[in-house]
């Protein structure tokens, strides 16, 4: 974990209510895809915890859903600001599991952790096969990003406006050696009952320190009592109690 | 003895400055940070007889400068923490902590700050009888100035250390709590807790706190904690612990002046992992912009 004060480069919509924020600044602590950071608002107490979607250089990319005050603040922000972050919190996906042909799959704004993690697949020679889930056409968000990656891509929206009507688990690939998951709990649920692998699965708790400190975010485990903040947001299939 | 130097219960601490039980785990996840040995000492995580998960998530709602949490006590069981979370504390803390204990019954209160008492490493009993997470403990022995008084005979019955009483803003009457604490032996008070607090989610109607209710921190809550500071303190004749929405050295100083004779800190940890070595830092330099010349000589000062 590091504090240090990164800049807002840019910080536009993708999609309704969805914003890329692009900051610069020390992402040295970011070891991992799938972990996240804690960020500090002007005039609001606890930080926010928001996913990595990719990082590069000394550029880091957040694409994060407004969904309260706190992240109203956030799409208000404008370049040149300069915020403090804790960075490289979490643990992160384990990419030394995925095989050789691992699968991706994102509902909403739990797709962008997906995209650093592709990225760095793709870029040790894995074969990725993602699968995009939305509501509705114009939730789309990331499609094109993830196939200039080189990612084999599937969206698919409820009510099947675009892409492959349904959720992302009617449409699962016949075969993969390992998936990686991101998304609301009931995709998750989802993804638990219909996946013929191990797999890793990433889980959102409103924290209050993020580095593991409260105990805020805690959660009952196979493996015992987790903190999501500092034990997750990442756990293994095999140790998660869905119905704890 | 340095400038920022302060004894409490008849131990001297390098400065006055706690990170507070529940902020601060069991010290580890912050020595990764910082030094955590340039502290005064730290309260460690409350812990009770048996190993507690705690209330269901959420657990932490925010607030207007604050926060409130329902954490209700998750900790491994004393038996765990003395096995397990205490030699790993030795690695990298050697000073005397500060052992905080919780209960639900005055047996267990006892056996638990009995079996800490004997740890080498625990200077403190930090008595938590005013936890408001928990059903049937923690809260409701810390509002009645007679069960807090039986707590307390109870805990300095089988113990040696200093036993310090941690108590509730949640009563009409602290002073009154306190000073029965103090008739029952104890060697200091230190206060307040947190304040039962909820919020409500607007998009849901339901409230954000899956246990309804919780305790509410953080600096909006300062003026409360400082004003009972005060007050306690110059009705008893025993030290002090003030905490309550510190946040800066200007606050310890505040505390201080108000009657504190060492102050903890607790959800500032949380949104600032360095804060207490920050604020440890920055006193001297407070200290000579209000001509201080040592902490000691203002405790109480506002009295």
């Amino acid at each position: 974990m590091k504090e240090s004060i990164f800049t807002l480069i840019d910080n536009l919509p993708l999609a309704p209510a969805i914003y890329r924020m692009r900051l610069q600044g020390d992402t040295s602590a970011i070891t991992a895809p799938g972990q996240f950071v804690n960020l500090q608002l002007p005039h609001r107490y606890l930080r926010r915890p928001i996913s990595v979607c990719d990082v590069s250089g000394s550029t880091l990319t957040l694409i994060y859903k407004v969904v309260g005050g706190g992240t109203a603040d956030m799409a208000a922000l404008h370049p040149g600001q300069p915020l403090n972050l804790l960075t490289g919190l979490g643990n992160g996906y384990d990419l030394s599991r995925s095989g050789d042909h691992p699968l991706l799959l994102g509902g909403g704004v739990g797709i962008p952790p997906l995209f650093y993690l592709a990225r760095q697949l793709l870029a040790q020679g894995k074969q990725v096969s993602v699968i995009l889930g939305f509501n509705t056409r114009e939730e789309v968000f990331l499609e094109e990003s993830f196939r200039q990656l080189g990612a084999r891509v599937t969206v698919t929206t409820v009510d099947g406006s675009y892409g492959e009507k349904g959720f992302v688990t009617d449409h699962l690939p016949p075969e993969y050696s390992y998936f990686y998951t991101c998304g609301p709990l009931p995709m998750l649920r989802a993804v638990d009952r219909a996946t013929a692998t191990d797999g890793e699965f990433s889980f959102e708790e409103r924290m209050g320190c993020g580095f593991g400190a409260c105990m805020g975010c805690s959660c009952k485990t196979a493996a015992g009592y987790k903190r999501i903040c500092k034990d997750g947001p990442v756990l293994r299939k095999e140790e998660i109690l869905w119905d704890a | 003895m340095g400038r920022l130097s302060v004894d409490l219960c008849g131990l001297s601490l390098d400065n006055p400055v706690i990170p507070a039980s529940g902020t601060f785990g069991y010290g580890y996840e912050f020595a990764e940070l910082y030094d955590i040995n340039l502290l005064g000492t730290f309260s460690f995580k409350g812990t009770t007889r048996e190993p507690r998960f705690g209330n269901p998530t959420p657990r932490i709602a925010e607030c207007t400068s604050g926060m409130i949490n329902a954490v209700g006590l998750q900790n491994p069981g004393v038996e765990k923490v003395i096995s397990q979370e205490l030699p790993r504390l030795k690695a990298c803390f050697h000073k005397p902590v500060m052992a905080n204990v919780s209960g639900f019954s005055v047996e267990e209160y006892a056996y638990t700050c009995a079996a800490l008492d004997r740890e080498p490493q625990v200077g403190w009993l930090e008595v938590n009888v005013s936890c408001p997470n928990v059903h049937g403990g923690g809260m409701s022995f810390g509002t009645d100035p007679k069960a807090a008084a039986e707590v307390t005979r109870a805990v300095k019955a089988v113990t040696t250390k200093p036993v310090i009483l941690k108590l509730s803003p949640n009563v009409t009457d602290i002073v009154a709590i306190a000073q029965a604490c103090e008739e029952a032996g104890a060697d200091g008070i230190s206060l307040i807790n947190t304040l039962l607090g909820m919020r409500i989610d607007l998009k849901t109607k339901r409230p954000v706190i899956a246990n309804t209710m919780g305790g509410f921190s953080g600096p909006a809550i300062f003026p409360v904690a400082l004003r009972m500071v005060y007050q306690v303190s110059r009705a008893v004749k025993i030290p002090v612990v003030g905490m309550g929405g510190v946040a800066s050295a200007e606050d310890v100083i505040e505390m201080m002046l108000a009657g504190a004779t060492a102050v903890e800190i607790g959800a500032e940890n949380l949104v600032n992992p360095y804060a207490c070595r920050d604020i440890i830092q920055a006193l001297p330099e407070v200290m000579d912009r209000y001509h201080i010349s040592t902490l000691k000589e203002i405790i109480g000062g506002a009295h």
